[in-house]
């Protein structure tokens, strides 16, 4: 399989071609926001962090911004930044430099002399990426070339019986076509790491299913929570699931039954051609699609039980549901229906099938209804509160 | 179609509609349609044990281990947290 998508200088292919006006920290985000309103074909988004973070919160923030900028569906980016925040600018350059060597400008609001002149200089950087980018062609590419991030977020129970099983199929046809599947979301894999870490290609991948999943309940344990004692919820239970193993078994669902063969850090950079791997992500669906979306992915596939909006500004996140309830009543936010796999009417090897020919035509170009709304979600991952 | 297996070698199916007590059980198995009686009332996506499982015996969904059986459960009885534990086997594992 194939599809058409845009070659960029760093040697990586992206499905879309746009603009990123990157707001460096809080302070610059609403700038960012009346910059991209002005230049067809550019994104942004709201950047909570950047400031006032101790240093592993900021390297996770710095982490994402660089990812975002160098996320092969990014022609190029503008970096604006108010001047007087953590994330300095040279830093945000020097990380987004050591990713790619894509277009990339910068405006720094104080020292261009306020709101109102740093928007002019940034909408004219803009203007001039935005006509360059639509000059690229785009060329054909083998799917070997997608990562494609998985995530499951308003679960129900038709998540784990029908969209989660789906999209394992559809990650295990990736993988077989020489592609890259991203298994996310720790915090949900607390109960299940045991059949994850036998998937493990080496001892080394293995040892480190655990390392993460064991961090994430200390952390947990730091504020007093101990995610077992109340896994399933009382929720959980009165709607079938009887231990947490079940529960984290319909999560982990998501990534097929592939072998398992790397896994990365937040936001970290991924590979091409790696099969299926995992990412330390929480279990936050914006925070962890927004870490997928840096390490790389150009297509991210969710499901939802009650029916997520999510979206991203960097990736098109296609929807799925297995609840057929929610696929009717929800048509404008869901993509996918893996509703038949439940009553009978189709197999998870013709689901996997379909939603693999779906991810192949958003990669085309055909726009899921996330971006059809314009939904541009992030929230990024952090361990502490503000300084 | 009142029922669902995930995985060929589990032993508990999911109600994919409220069952009553003595209602014909129906789901898929490899493409064959498996028929049992429900031995209680199956709430809706709750897991009902589709052979015989003895105390101590693991249950099965996704394939895999999802708890262990304490007590005996007879075919078409409901499988929930009145007569299964969490293995644990994840913390067994790392020891």
């Amino acid at each position: 399989m194939t599809f058409y998508g845009y070659r960029r200088p760093d040697g990586r292919v992206g499905v879309r071609n746009k603009i990123l006006i990157l707001p460096a920290s809080v302070c610059a985000s609403d700038t960012t926001r009346i910059i991209s309103q002005q230049v067809e074909g550019s994104v942004t988004f709201n950047n909570q962090q950047g400031c006032s973070q101790v240093g592993p919160d900021q390297q996770l923030t710095m982490d994402v911004m660089a990812g975002y900028a160098a996320n092969p569906n990014i022609y190029g980016t503008v970096v604006v930044s108010l001047g007087c925040e953590n994330c300095q600018m040279d830093l945000v350059v020097k990380a987004i430099q050591e990713r790619t060597n894509k277009p990339l400008e910068q405006v720094i609001i104080q020292e261009a002399g306020g709101t109102l002149k740093a928007v002019e200089i940034a909408v004219r950087y803009a203007r001039q990426m935005a006509a360059e980018a639509s000059l690229l062609q785009k060329e054909e590419f083998p799917i070997s070339e997608l990562i494609v991030g998985t995530e499951c977020g308003g679960s129900d129970p038709t998540s784990g019986l029908a969209a989660n099983p789906a999209i394992g199929a559809m990650s295990d046809l990736l993988v077989e076509a020489g592609g890259t599947s991203i298994l996310s979301e720790t915090s949900e894999f607390i109960g299940a790491e045991h059949i994850l870490a036998r998937r493990a290609v080496s001892k080394e991948v293995h040892d480190r299913i655990y390392e993460i999943t064991s961090n994430f309940e200390k952390h947990f344990h730091l504020v007093g929570e101990d995610v077992r004692a109340g896994n399933p919820s009382p929720g959980n239970k009165a709607g079938g699931i009887t231990t947490l193993e079940e529960k984290s078994l319909g999560c982990i669902h998501k990534g097929g039954h592939s072998p398992i063969s790397a896994v990365y850090d937040y936001g970290k950079q991924v590979e091409s051609k790696q099969g299926l791997v995992i990412m330390d992500t929480p279990g936050n669906d914006p925070a962890s699609v927004a870490a997928m979306a840096a390490g790389g992915a150009q297509i991210v596939v969710f499901s939802s039980g009650r029916g997520s909006p999510v979206g991203s500004p960097i990736v098109p996140v296609v929807k799925i549901t297995g609840n057929k309830l929610t696929f009717a009543k929800m048509e404008d936010n869901i993509d996918f229906n893996a509703a038949p796999l439940i009553y009978g009417e189709k197999t998870v090897e013709q689901l996997g099938q379909e939603l693999l020919q779906m991810v192949v035509e958003t990669a085309c170009g055909k726009q899921t209804k996330a971006e059809a709304l314009g939904f541009t979600e992030t929230a990024i991952a952090r361990l502490c509160n503000y300084v | 179609m009142n029922a669902m297996i995930i995985d060929p070698k589990d032993n508990v199916a999911v109600a994919i509609e409220p069952i009553a007590a003595g209602d014909t059980v129906t789901y898929l198995a490899q493409g064959e349609s498996v028929t049992l009686t429900a031995a209680q009332d199956i709430t809706i996506y709750h897991k009902l044990a589709t052979r015989a499982i003895a105390q101590g015996e693991p249950v099965v969904k996704y394939g895999e281990h999802i708890g262990i059986a304490t007590a005996p459960i007879a075919a078409g009885a409901h499988v929930h947290v009145h007569n299964v534990v969490s293995p644990q086997e994840d913390r067994q594992a790392k020891e």
